[in-house]
């Protein structure tokens, strides 16, 4: 059986659209949601609820539905929907979900994005009041912003058949949109929720374009966009949500607020049944009612909770034979799945439709949201906006105005105020229109819960919460909503207790003996309704998650099988595997290719700092623990830098490029921060040196060449440069030529073995590069990465910042006192070194481990213990080992690490716990490689 | 022996150049770029008349002319900072001049020329590509020609140039360039361009 | 997504700006002259009111200056931005 008028409604009753629901295959129409196609089709129960079991059904027409929450199946999984929001397409496939659903397993093929947009005047709802208010601004000349949830505009119009001026509602939306349209600078945004409001006129909202599209929405159009909106001003135009009252078994499939049905009507041509009971505390019920009734629903009854019914309407209803009983309230209800039978005290009457209306709850969520305080109007029974905001305007509904010409005057009003707030001068006046409307008075009684209903009557129906789970709460102490809120779980489910908070509020009130308006209301937050992960992350997936940067020779290493590393949001190469290599054989290869012959690294990443003045020596002696004013032009320092609690945050070389320019390299991770932190101290310390910094990380190509064979292949592509030792000592640079490049060389070495840093502009890095490669060729010239980098330096116990310290170590910790200046009067972090807790001597120290078994390869991040024995808990631990490699050139495994009092247990053997036994380790000097430094010179 | 350079973007010059109609997108390599710090008016003046461009005196703005070095934009990096750009390979040349213009005064000149690369980007969509990752206000009542702000775009740093009705120029760190050219690809796809 | 007006650029979003924590807190003249617990005030002790709190914030993905925010701790609001080296404006919150 059909439910569908032949006529009437926004829907396209020549195209039919086949869908399936549960397994059944059904119809609709273009304009249909899936809520008013099921309906149409006679299906009223959409899935069973959270914790019970119990069959629940849809409620509400729009966004406020608390209980039609569907898994659309096809054309992609998507969880926990509102039937009531799903526009309906040809092929889709949904289920009732029993309050979960499931995310897809696959990826989502989508398209998401993310839109900035500002404007001067932004309007939320386009509704009588948005619409108004929206072209009241727009004919000022402000740029105006009209956002809706809808498909489209007319807000509350879009339920009802009334008349403006004469003409239906839908002419007068009409011209208005049009209007809007072709004004300059004004967006109207349709299917657009604005779910977020805060700081400096910053809104987020979220936009479905192609979600109503189903299996045609184009593959290029980003299917939901994230309008991130900045706005001057302000107007809330987001209308009111009809609530219920809560009686006993209030949560059968059937029962429907009352506007709603009306709205399913007039909207969609859509009956929700055929004998209606309809059961209300004001007027607004009437009206649907009597539509319902010339539709053809049999109404069998009006109970009206008031004393007295109101006297034109009741007249109405009885010229339609619709019985009116005033001061009656249903009692129960009953019926398998959906409802069969109400009760209105003694009476029993069959019916498959009861709606309910229980008053109207103002949209004040984004108001609040804005830190608009509410107010608690008593003739409502709701909160309302309480005060002005300087750039926030409610309008409309949202304000507890129920009356439309009374509605779009405030529209018309807040959209004049909004634009002469942010600068601009009224233009033609917008009319306001008149209804033919028989429903707009606020009087109603205010009524939460009927008179003798159960404790087991339902709250809120999406999280199984009853009176009795209120109650509950009160009983155990709890008077704040906040703490109610969480204790009962109402108003937290997908709907955010649209239709259920105010009620849990006026139960509240009642059972503590408290008035409404003495109680703070909940915080509204965002968002809203809901928003999947995969708009809010938008473009900001895959590859563009996060920038991977790249440096000039990356293609290189890409073409010759790189392995790649992240190094903070870096690809650098982590080692070279030959066919057949693993990690371990690879890098074995690189390393001894490196200290027999010669290696070549990328080391672009190291950041890089320009460093000019007059004072540029004075403020590097701040910087660095050692010495750096004193350091030669053509000369380089290595140097460590600490933050002012002595604990080390970066090393590099310093390389003095003239009487007032100096060259600083930084680790790779620390480059931006160490900028940072020069500047500041530049900035707001010292701003009366004549020192200035600016990074030339990227303006360099740096290409470590290392090994004993370096100098002959730097000699084959420099011919200018006197490679000898003599000439070219240990810490100095050249500026010379390599591959017929301008190049500035460094004599400095991160491996112990002969080696130069070659720097070149960043455009030549890859030709440099590839010419190394070609010099090299007959020494075996071996690219290596980070890990062979890794193994090279610990073997040599160089520390690598941010491996073998973590913010709590010394330079002294490292065993770097040598690189601590005890000349300068002071430096940035030198007054900690003399605190009492930076001399302890059980402080960490960096040592190095040799297991006893040289093949045993201890984890990086391994605890170590003092006893071959674990003895019983808390273990004392001593430190963890913060490195550790296999060594081809000591032909063994061994490790770094932090040990307490380190430095004095040299020679002992501690234990490793690894797996189930406790590996004994020796404890060592860090230098285990070539301590005398006798390959530095090649 | 002479090494050919590599911009880096020369590996998208077809895929940028793919984006049109929707955006015309080439990467302007090689560029003279320098950054100055300078606070003295005599020596901004001097500097300023040594290319043949005033430097901008307001912040967030650029300014363009001709001189002896050609074509020439002096950017507002900060209050004491400028980017001086020009045609490619006069980056010595100009870091003597602005040495010499600079004098004894405060300041720095550092050749920085291969730290970003410039992205010049055009049509009418171009304000909407760029509202989708960046959050200044590009409305030409906001942000006219001659405007010059350091900004995100998406989840790099830039610095944006509003150089005539419908043009931008973009310039980046070179590191994060790939990341741009494949963003602007992507945002590209929303105007007609395939993905 | 909060608007910090930077005294050079206008106001920018926050996503631009790194917090610098606590203003006017200058280095000591001659830290060798304090004792242990004078140091340790200045390294690790900040004040943490509720109300108006002066506080460095540097305009990292912009002009790169560093300056000075009176923000109200309370709601975020910021009272007044000045530039480094100025005086701290009064405000009222």
């Amino acid at each position: 059986m059909t439910f569908r008028k032949p006529t009437g409604g926004e829907i396209d009753r020549h195209t039919l659209l086949r869908f399936t629901f549960n397994g059944v295959e059904y119809t609709g129409h273009p304009g249909d949601t899936l809520a008013s196609a099921l309906l149409a089709n006679g299906v009223h129960e959409i899935g069973s609820s959270v914790k019970l079991g119990r069959p629940r059904g849809i409620v509400a027409a729009g966004s406020e539905d608390p209980t039609s929450l569907v898994q659309i199946e096809a054309p992609f999984p998507e969880p926990m929907l509102l039937a009531t929001t799903v526009e309906l397409y040809d092929g889709l496939v949904a289920r009732g979900l029993a309050g979960q659903g499931r995310l897809a397993p696959e990826p989502d093929p989508a398209r998401y994005d993310a839109k900035h947009e500002h404007c001067d005047v932004l309007v939320v709802g386009a509704g009588p009041a948005g619409l108004v208010a929206a072209l009241t601004a727009a004919r000022s000349g402000a740029r105006v912003v009209l956002l809706d949830e809808q498909n489209q505009a007319g807000g509350a119009l879009l339920g009802v058949d009334e008349y403006l001026d004469d003409r239906p509602s839908a002419e007068w939306v009409g011209d208005i949109v049009a209007e809007l349209r072709t004004t300059p600078g004004v967006l109207v945004l349709e299917r657009t929720t604005a779910f977020g409001m805060y700081q400096d006129g910053f809104v987020l909202a979220l936009q479905k374009r192609t979600d109503h599209l189903g299996f045609a929405a184009p593959a290029g159009v980003a299917r939901q966009r994230v309008w991130r909106i900045r706005t001057k001003q302000t107007v809330l135009a987001t209308g009111a949500h009809e609530r219920p009252v809560v009686f006993a078994d209030n949560d059968r499939p059937g029962i429907m607020l009352a506007s709603s049905a009306r709205t399913f009507l007039h909207r969609y041509g859509v009956l929700p049944g055929s004998r209606a009971v309809v059961f209300t505390t004001n007027d607004s019920a009437y009206c649907a009612a009597i539509d319902l009734a010339e539709s053809g629903v049999d109404i069998a009854l009006i109970a009206d909770a008031r004393p007295d019914a109101p006297a034109r309407l009741a007249t109405e209803c009885a010229a339609r034979g619709i019985e009116v009983r005033a001061g009656q309230v249903v009692t129960g209800t009953e019926g398998p799945g959906r409802v069969t039978a109400v009760s209105i005290g003694d009476t029993r009457i069959e019916c498959d439709t009861l709606l309910v209306s229980g008053g109207w709850n103002p949209v004040v969520s984004l108001f609040s949201q804005a830190r608009g305080k509410l107010r608690y109007d008593t003739e409502l029974g709701a909160f309302v906006p309480g005060e002005e905001l300087d750039t926030v305007r409610a309008a409309g509904s949202a304000t507890g105005e129920l009356d439309l010409n009374a509605c779009a005057r405030q529209g018309r009003e807040a959209g004049s105020a909004a634009a002469a707030a942010a600068g601009f001068t009224p233009g033609g006046q917008v009319p306001l229109p008149v209804s033919d409307s028989r429903c707009t008075s606020r009087s109603g009684l205010v009524v939460w819960r009927v008179p003798g209903a159960d404790d087991a009557s339902f709250v809120d129906l999406q999280r199984d919460s009853t009176v009795a789970d209120v109650l509950r709460a009160t009983g155990a102490g709890l008077r704040s909503l906040e703490h109610i809120k969480r204790y009962t779980t109402i108003g937290t489910a997908h709907d955010q207790g649209k239709t259920s908070g105010m009620i849990a509020a006026g139960i509240v009130a009642e059972a503590l003996g408290v008035e409404l308006a003495e109680q703070r209301p909940t915080t509204f937050r965002p968002p809203y309704t809901s928003v999947s992960f995969a708009a809010l992350a938008g473009r900001d997936r895959g590859e563009l998650h996060d920038p991977v940067r790249v440096t000039a020779i990356h293609p290189w290493h890409v073409a010759n099988g790189a392995l790649f590393e992240d190094v903070g949001q870096w690809k650098r190469p982590w080692y070279y595997p030959k066919p057949g290599e693993d990690l371990h054989t690879a890098v074995l290869r690189e390393c001894r290719a490196t200290r027999e012959s010669v290696g070549m690294m990328d080391g672009s990443t190291l950041g890089k700092i320009d460093v000019q003045g007059r004072d540029a020596g004075r403020f590097l002696d701040m910087l660095y623990t050692n010495m750096m004013s004193t350091l030669k032009v053509g000369r380089i320092r290595y140097g460590v830098m600490c933050g002012v609690d002595g604990m080390v945050i970066d090393d590099g070389t310093v390389i003095r490029v003239g009487e007032e320019r100096y060259l600083v390299t930084t680790t790779t991770g620390n480059a931006a921060k160490i900028l940072d932190w020069m500047e500041e101290w530049l900035q707001t310390e010292w701003p009366h040196l004549d020192v200035h910094c600016a990074s030339v990380t990227e303006h360099w190509a740096t290409i470590p060449l290392v090994g004993p064979r370096s100098r002959d292949v730097l000699a084959a592509v420099a011919p200018d440069l006197d490679v000898s030792n003599e000439a070219f000592e240990f810490m100095t640079w050249h500026d010379t030529h390599v591959a017929g490049v301008p190049a500035r060389v460094c004599r400095i070495s991160f491996s112990g073995e002969l080696a130069y840093e070659i720097n070149v502009t960043a455009w030549y890095g890859l030709a440099v590069w590839e010419a190394l490669m070609a010099a090299g060729e007959k020494y075996g010239i071996t690219p290596y990465g980070t890990e062979t980098m890794h193994v090279l330096r610990a073997e040599k116990g160089y520390p690598i910042i941010g491996q073998e310290t973590d913010a709590t170590v010394t330079p002294q910790d490292l065993g770097m006192s040598w690189a601590v200046s005890k000349k300068k009067p002071d430096f940035i972090g030198k007054r900690s070194f003399a605190r009492v807790e930076n001399n302890r001597t059980d402080r960490k120290q960096l040592v190095g481990l040799l297991p006893v078994d040289p093949t045993v390869l201890l984890p990086e991040g391994s605890q170590i213990v003092e006893t071959d024995r674990l003895p019983e808990p808390p273990v004392r631990m001593l430190g963890h080992v913060t490195s550790s490699y296999p060594s081809a050139a000591l032909g063994r495994t061994f490790a770094l690490a932090l040990v307490r009092s380190g430095h004095e247990r040299i020679g002992e053997t501690l234990y490793v716990p690894y797996e189930d036994s406790l590996v004994p380790v020796t404890v060592t000097d860090s230098v285990l490689y070539d301590k005398e430094g006798a390959r530095r010179d090649g | 022996m002479t090494a050919e350079p590599t911009s880096p973007l020369a590996g998208w010059t077809d895929r940028l150049a793919a984006l049109a109609p929707a955006l015309i997108v080439a990467e302007r390599p090689y560029r003279s770029q320098l950054t100055v710090r300078v606070s003295d008016p005599d020596a901004v003046a001097a500097m300023g008349s040594a290319l043949g461009v005033a430097f901008p005196p307001v912040p967030c703005t650029f300014s363009a002319g001709s001189g002896p070095f050609g074509d020439v934009e002096v950017l507002w990096l900060g209050p004491d900072e400028f980017l001086v750009v020009a045609p490619p390979g006069l980056q010595t040349e100009i870091e003597e001049v602005l040495r010499g213009a600079l004098g004894s005064h405060r300041g720095s000149v550092v050749d920085t020329s291969a730290q970003r690369t410039t992205v010049v980007l055009e049509g009418p969509h171009v304000r909407d590509v760029l509202a989708h990752g960046c959050s200044v206000d590009l409305h030409p009542s906001s942000a006219p020609t001659g405007t010059c702000v350091q900004t995100l775009l998406a989840r790099t740093g830039i610095v944006l140039q509003v150089t005539g009705a419908d043009t931008f120029t973009v310039l980046v760190r070179s590191s994060f360039a790939e990341y741009l050219a494949a963003w602007l690809s992507d945002a590209c796809v929303e105007y007609g361009v395939a993905s | 997504m909060q608007l910090i007006p930077c005294p050079w650029c206008g106001p920018r979003e926050e996503a631009e700006f790194h917090y610098g924590g606590q203003a006017h807190v200058a280095y000591p003249e001659d830290p060798s002259a304090l004792t242990d617990e004078e140091w340790a005030q200045y390294v690790f002790f900040r004040e943490n009111p509720s109300g108006p709190f002066a506080e460095r914030w540097s305009h990292s993905a912009g002009c790169r200056r560093w300056f000075n925010a009176v923000r109200d701790t309370r709601t975020h609001d910021l009272l007044a931005v000045y530039r480094a080296g100025e005086p701290m404006p009064e405000v009222t919150s």
